[in-house]
């Protein structure tokens, strides 16, 4: 039975429209896979003559974060890990037996990227620690607590996904213990810490997030399971639909029209509607560098493009995939390719220039910082909404904006792959500013990045017409593409 | 107004349409039956650009379509619910598609008026999105929406599917309509041949991409294509 499963996955894989036409893209990714994937392993080797050379008992240095560390990974899992979906519909009426397909649902998440990339980190450390004159049948225990507490996660991840926002409630809670602890208010750490390191200090205690974890996987099978009727949880829930005429977009003519659109897209479709919680997520993003000596100088750039560029990066690198499901109606109507992509720019550039203006809360760093953010703005529009919309003829992957499931539903706006698209982006205008500040000063690297900007605002027209012929030409594959579902 | 000269497509070595002459009169309704994968949707795709032809070339009205896109302005067309954009409410894409071919407001609603009975109480002002419409409603939505900015040209691929008795007698009715007008070329594909037969002027049926009937409708044509078609 599992095989039939396996068989029909193994299909769906190799002949989905992304597989086989992004195989540069399939490179690039592999690549930094394989580079944070060594990162990840020199940290677990390294962390512990790290902390052995700053005076700290390693293992219980690291079961103090651990806390902090689960928490963070169930606030990644529930933005990014998306809940692998069989086709079930179809199997349905086949011979499975339904708790077959459920263990196989629930099975595939186990295999997930967000769950083994945690083994690059803790199977070195542990091979360090044994190597070290730890206990290797205690350490063993410690491990198997540790990835029984990964595995809580990822359930948690699967149960908790149905609901909406709850991921803000993890980061709240991240901020104000984390605040807490900062500020020696209350250290939660005081209470986790002796948690995880009775894994490795009493006999047994490793049970303990083990038996959770057998009792989670039965109370989601369960779930699943009493959900997996057409009307529950594979229903789909029937929004209560208005109509809108945002006439005040008329007198824009063709360019309101499609705004118009673009609006609505935005707005009614769960996917689409991620991107602006995206945006606003983003904008905080310089937090991390501004006022941060920590951090080179020449990162100031990159926090400064990501700050305005957030919009530009969720949604404008899905333009066309956005209206994937009526491409071809796009292309039967009478539209100037011009015109749809200008609209499209439009869009991005008032988001841009939305993200700048509210931006505006970093003038407390001091002018310079918003200087900066304005520079990455300026550049973003210049150069990044170019590169986008291009990019966008090469991205052949359909989106499915009416996917609104039930518990089946995969709700996840956006997918790893679309964050390591932006990386690109962002490298020229760290090497420019770089290159400025290692010749000359800050005024000089700020103003090459924004020249870059302006020049390319100066040749919009050339490069909208070699993005327009781009367009065209990819037109039919494009079509294709897209006529598969995701 | 559509010639179609030499015109094939071919997927791996597979000839999936071969029309080496077609030349459809303006104001003809014409009416495209045949089995599956007989080339129909082939065909309209070719018409409205969608895929490339192999070789060949269609024109319509002396536009070459994979050329030039002014037949754009006067070409409205329905194949399949990917024609739909499922978050709009149906007026909302009525008026969308307006837009697009420059009709104002007050057009679209005239033109919604005329098809109210069409319609049949289910479309307007029913609080759903398209994507939450059934799937013969849509098909309503989208073959409504292909009237609008009266164009020239109106292709529609299995219109008749999908829909109830009673819709299908109104959109019999509709096409008739457009059929009478001279300025407007109608093109209908069908598996349904006493529909087609009924609708439209001249009958031409594929067989895997090849023209093998080519009749002008008359009393003894829905005898003959059974005929051909019973195996």
């Amino acid at each position: 039975m599992i095989k039939k499963f396996i068989y029909l996955e193994w299909k769906a894989f190799i002949r989905s429209a992304s597989f086989g036409k992004n195989l540069a893209m399939k490179i690039i990714i592999g690549f930094l896979m394989i580079y944070f994937s060594l990162i990840f392993i020199g940290m677990g080797v390294g962390a512990f003559y790290v902390l052995k050379d700053m005076k700290l008992e390693p293992l219980v240095t690291v079961n103090k974060f651990l806390f902090y560390y689960f928490l963070l990974d169930l606030i990644i899992r529930l933005l990014l890990q998306s809940i692998p979906v069989l086709n079930i519909k179809p199997l349905l009426v086949l011979p499975f037996k339904k708790p077959t397909i459920v263990h196989f649902s629930l099975g595939k998440t186990a295999l997930s990227f967000f769950n083994w990339v945690h083994a690059l980190f803790f199977i070195p450390f542990s091979v360090v620690l044994i190597l070290n004159g730890y206990d290797v049948v205690e350490i063993i225990f410690w491990h198997l607590g540790i990835m029984a507490m990964i595995y809580i996660n990822n359930f948690l991840n699967i149960i908790l996904s149905n609901i909406d926002k709850l991921f803000a409630v993890f980061v709240v809670l991240i901020v104000v213990l984390g605040g807490a602890q900062y500020y020696k208010l209350f250290d939660i750490t005081i209470f986790t810490t002796p948690f995880f390191q009775n894994f490795y200090d009493i006999d047994g205690v490793f049970l303990v997030p083990i038996l959770i974890l057998i009792g989670l996987y039965i109370f989601t099978f369960k779930y699943f399971e009493k959900n997996l009727y057409l009307d529950a949880g594979l229903s789909v829930k029937h929004d209560v639909a208005s109509t809108e005429n945002l006439a005040w977009l008329n007198q824009f003519g063709t360019l309101g029209t499609f705004l118009k659109n673009d609006i609505k897209l935005i707005k009614r479709n769960k996917r689409s509607k991620t991107t602006i919680v995206m945006s606003v997520i983003f904008l905080f993003y310089g937090l991390i560098f501004f006022g941060n000596t920590h951090q080179p100088p020449a990162m100031q750039i990159f926090a400064g493009i990501f700050v305005s560029g957030g919009f530009l990066f969720v949604f404008g690198q899905f333009v066309p995939s956005w209206d994937s499901s009526y491409y071809q109606l796009m292309m039967t109507q009478n539209i100037p390719y011009r015109g749809y992509i200008t609209a499209k720019w439009w869009l991005i550039v008032i988001a841009t220039f939305i993200s700048t203006i509210l931006a505006s809360f970093y003038l407390l760093y001091g002018w310079e910082v918003y200087l900066t953010i304005v520079v990455g703005a300026v550049y973003n529009i210049g150069v990044n909404s170019h590169l986008v919309l291009l990019g966008g003829a090469f991205t052949k992957t359909p989106i499915d904006l009416s996917n609104a499931g039930g518990a089946f539903g995969d709700k996840k706006a956006f997918n790893v792959n679309s964050m390591l698209l932006s990386l690109p982006k962002i490298f020229l205008p760290l090497l420019l500013y770089w290159l400025g500040l290692r010749f000359a000063d800050k005024t000089v690297a700020l103003s090459l990045v924004a020249g870059a900007g302006i020049l390319g605002f100066i040749f919009k027209e050339k490069v909208f017409s070699l993005i327009e012929r781009r367009y065209k030409i990819e037109k039919y594959s494009t079509i294709s593409a897209y006529k598969q579902k995701s | 107004m559509i010639q179609v000269n030499q015109l094939s497509k071919i997927y791996n070595g597979t000839t999936v349409l071969n029309i080496s002459n077609l030349e459809i009169p303006k104001g003809q309704s014409f009416g495209l039956v045949g089995n599956n994968g007989a080339g129909k949707t082939t065909f309209f795709s070719l018409l409205l650009d969608l895929i490339q032809p192999s070789t060949g070339y269609i024109k319509s009205n002396n536009i070459q379509v994979n050329t030039s896109e002014n037949w754009k302005s006067f070409t409205g067309s329905f194949l399949d619910e990917n024609f739909l954009i499922g978050y709009l409410t149906p007026e909302e894409y009525f008026y969308f598609i307006g837009d697009l071919r420059n009709q104002n407001k007050a057009d679209i609603d005239a033109l919604l008026a005329k098809h109210e009975e069409f319609f049949n109480g289910e479309i307007l002002k029913n609080k759903k999105y398209l994507r939450d419409l059934s799937k013969g409603n849509q098909k309503k939505v989208g073959i409504i929406a292909t009237l609008i900015g009266n164009p020239e040209v109106v292709i529609l691929d299995e219109p008749f599917a999908n829909l109830d008795p009673t819709t299908v007698s109104r959109l019999k009715k509709i096409i008739r309509e457009l059929a009478d007008d001279p300025n407007v070329t109608v093109l209908v594909s069908s598996h349904d041949l006493q529909h087609t037969v009924e609708v439209c002027d001249r009958i031409v049926a594929l067989n895997k991409g090849e023209i093998v009937k080519d009749i002008q409708t008359s009393k003894e044509t829905l005898q003959e294509l059974e005929l051909f078609f019973a195996v």
